[in-house]
């Protein structure tokens, strides 16, 4: 009996102390800045800024479901004067084909960006970590890293030097393969497999460098027993190795695909800019929007389309994050 | 680094034995490292040829690993006073210098709160932060927003938009900060210092290796930054060397500006090794401080993501 009162009162008191920590009054902000004055006032700038171009921005949304009036500069008149028109935006979107055609782009690119990345990097890290000699591996480790850290432009003029029509190094050895070279900038069918091929070239040093850190945080013991039981290299590669860092190819692959539709607008447009006649296999949903809005100059169809894409993307990243969370739970992100 | 052949070796053998020289598996798999390292390299290596090479070999030969007339023209060109190349140049140095100060101290300056123990409304503050970096309201809000601002057609819009200030990078330098003592603090605060002390005297002097790296994170993100020019700025005088390199690409006529400007009109205009020219001087500054980048940014990466 008197256990039960014990407990029972402990439970109660635990209770009340961890709900006067939990009280969260205004008082008590009030009492927080001014108890740290300086480091609120120093987390101020950035606070602002953060306010003004992101929570500032939601309010915009609401012009995808109007017909957006060039007069009204101020949000308060987006919100009061704006000529509202339901779905018709959206509407005026998917009765054209383009609407498949960018959103079939987007997804289809951005899966085989995934694929081939993931792969390609997955066995730089395994081939590299395999190897002995240190100045090699880091000399090629510091080649393959430099795509990174330069910008589709440039990259666009690196390309631009194996593809032009009439000056490319491609064409050239082709004619003197005696194979009539292609005009490869007005060939739609081309540039997915150039596009993955430079989305990987450019991405995957810096993945393999990930994969390899997770390579790194393996436990020796793990491939020592497997050498006793008699594996050779290639199944230690295979069965221990692989096996230990596929929460980490998880976790990458769900982040990646939480962003599918989301395309990298830096690398088409850089790439292959207004030239129309690509449009066919290189135009996303993210190009698509960019024109409508600089050089249409309707802010109300890019915002539907803008506004489409960004719900189902975050459908795609809480999808994501929710079955890394069922699979792998340290992986998830939130 | 962890590597199976040794584990074989010394395991089955008992005792670390010297490797043979020669091994079939190492020499394919070492091919494969090179390949793909060539295969990341030599197009730069092609652009740098091309850019040294005479004009009207390229005409004729087209681009070439071995060109067989060499010439500095382009380069010559490109640094004539009033090159339009040099003004991009000098813009685009002072966007990054400027906007990578203001972006590192924006992020220290908040992470440091974020990572203050006697903050406690502080993880409703992460979240204020965090939400953003999920939910994006897209490009056209921001776009009006920037108009609405002003900032369009000024040096301004090049800085401020998009570039000064990255949760992401505030997350890195939050959980770095979170690693320091609390002891440190306590010492600090019975020795009578107040929050701008420790702020200044304690966590920031510490913080400089993250701090180093959102440096590069920030540096970087400004040199290869054309989004802010392409939506927000129409003037030439201020197109960063990045967005130069863009029009450059499908504009003859700013070769045949900036041939009339050095007053040679009469040669062919090194329209592609001036392009390619301007390629490689895009990519000089990140080559020279390519070691730098390489320490601090992976390690950055990898101390930053681990969750204490």
């Amino acid at each position: 009996m008197k256990k039960v009162k014990r407990i029972g009162s402990t439970a109660s008191k635990d209770a009340v102390v961890s709900k006067t920590m939990q009280k969260r009054t205004k008082g008590g902000l009030i009492k927080d800045i001014r108890h740290n004055k300086f480091s609120y006032l120093i987390a101020l700038p950035s606070m602002l800024y953060i306010f003004i171009f992101s929570y500032c921005a939601y309010p915009y949304l609401v012009i995808a479901f109007q017909r957006y009036n060039y007069q009204n500069h101020t949000l308060f008149d987006i919100l009061t004067k704006g000529q509202w028109v339901g779905l018709e935006n959206f509407r005026f979107f998917f009765r054209s084909m383009t609407a498949f055609r960018v959103t079939y782009n987007t997804l289809f690119l951005n899966i085989l960006f995934i694929i081939f990345g993931t792969i390609v990097s997955v066995v730089l890290a395994l081939l590299l970590n395999e190897l002995r000699s240190r100045w090699f591996v880091k000399t090629t480790q510091s080649v393959m890293l430099l795509p990174n850290y330069i910008s589709w432009i440039v990259v666009s003029y690196l390309i631009l030097s194996l593809f032009s029509n009439e000056y490319g190094i491609v064409n050239k050895m082709m004619k003197d393969m005696g194979k009539t070279p292609i005009n490869w900038y007005i060939e739609p069918d081309v540039w997915p497999p150039i596009l993955v091929i430079a989305h990987t070239l450019k991405g995957a040093g810096m993945n393999a460098v990930i994969y390899l850190a997770a390579i790194a945080s393996i436990d020796t013991s793990m491939n020592e027993a497997a050498i006793i039981d008699g594996a050779n290299r290639f199944q230690l590669v295979t069965r221990v190795t692989l096996p230990l860092i596929t929460p980490t190819i998880v976790i990458m692959t769900l982040l990646a695909i939480g962003k599918i539709m989301f395309g990298d607008f830096g690398m088409i447009y850089a790439i292959v800019g207004d030239n129309g006649t690509l449009y066919k296999t290189t135009d996303i949903i993210d190009t698509y929007v960019f024109r409508a809005l600089r050089r249409v100059g309707d802010p109300s169809q890019a915002m539907a389309i803008s506004l489409f894409q960004s719900v189902i993307g975050f459908l795609m990243v809480f999808g994501s994050n929710w079955l890394t969370r069922k699979i792998y739970p340290d992986g998830a992100l939130y | 680094m962890f590597s199976a052949m040794d584990t074989v070796q010394s395991v089955r053998t008992g005792k670390r034995k010297k490797r043979r020289n020669f091994n079939i598996a190492n020499f394919i798999i070492s091919l494969f490292v090179l390949l793909y390292s060539l295969a990341c390299i030599l197009p730069m290596i092609l652009t740098l040829m091309v850019s040294i090479t005479d004009e009207n070999t390229i005409m004729r030969n087209g681009y070439s690993f071995f060109p067989k007339k060499f010439s500095l023209y382009a380069y010559r060109l490109m640094f004539q006073g009033g090159s339009s190349v040099i003004r991009g140049y000098l813009v685009s140095i002072a966007v990054t210098v400027i906007g990578t100060i203001g972006a590192v101290l924006l992020t220290a300056f908040a992470a440091y709160t974020l990572a203050n123990k006697n903050v406690k409304y502080r993880n409703a503050l992460s979240l204020y932060y965090f939400i953003p970096m999920v939910f994006s309201a897209g490009m056209v809000p921001w776009y009006l927003i920037c108009k609405r601002l002003g900032l369009q057609d000024n040096i301004l819009s090049l800085i401020v938009p998009n570039l000064l200030f990255s949760p992401f990078n505030l997350f890195l330098v939050r959980n770095y900060m979170s690693g320091i003592p609390d002891s440190l603090r306590e010492s600090a605060t019975i020795d009578g210092a107040n929050d701008f002390t420790i702020a200044f005297r304690i966590y920031f002097p510490l913080s400089l290796p993250v701090l180093a790296t959102v440096t590069l994170f920030y540096g970087l993100g400004y040199w290869n930054d054309w989004w802010n020019a392409i939506m927000l700025v129409d003037r030439q005088e201020l197109y960063p060397i990045q967005y130069l390199l863009l029009q450059l690409k499908s504009q003859i006529s700013m070769l045949r500006d900036l041939q009339y400007m050095a007053g040679a009109v009469n040669v062919t205009p090194p329209a592609e090794s001036l392009k390619m020219a301007t390629a490689v001087i895009t990519i000089g500054p990140i080559i020279l401080l390519y070691p730098f980048l390489q320490k601090y940014y992976i390690k950055g990466l990898v101390v930053g993501s681990v969750k204490e």
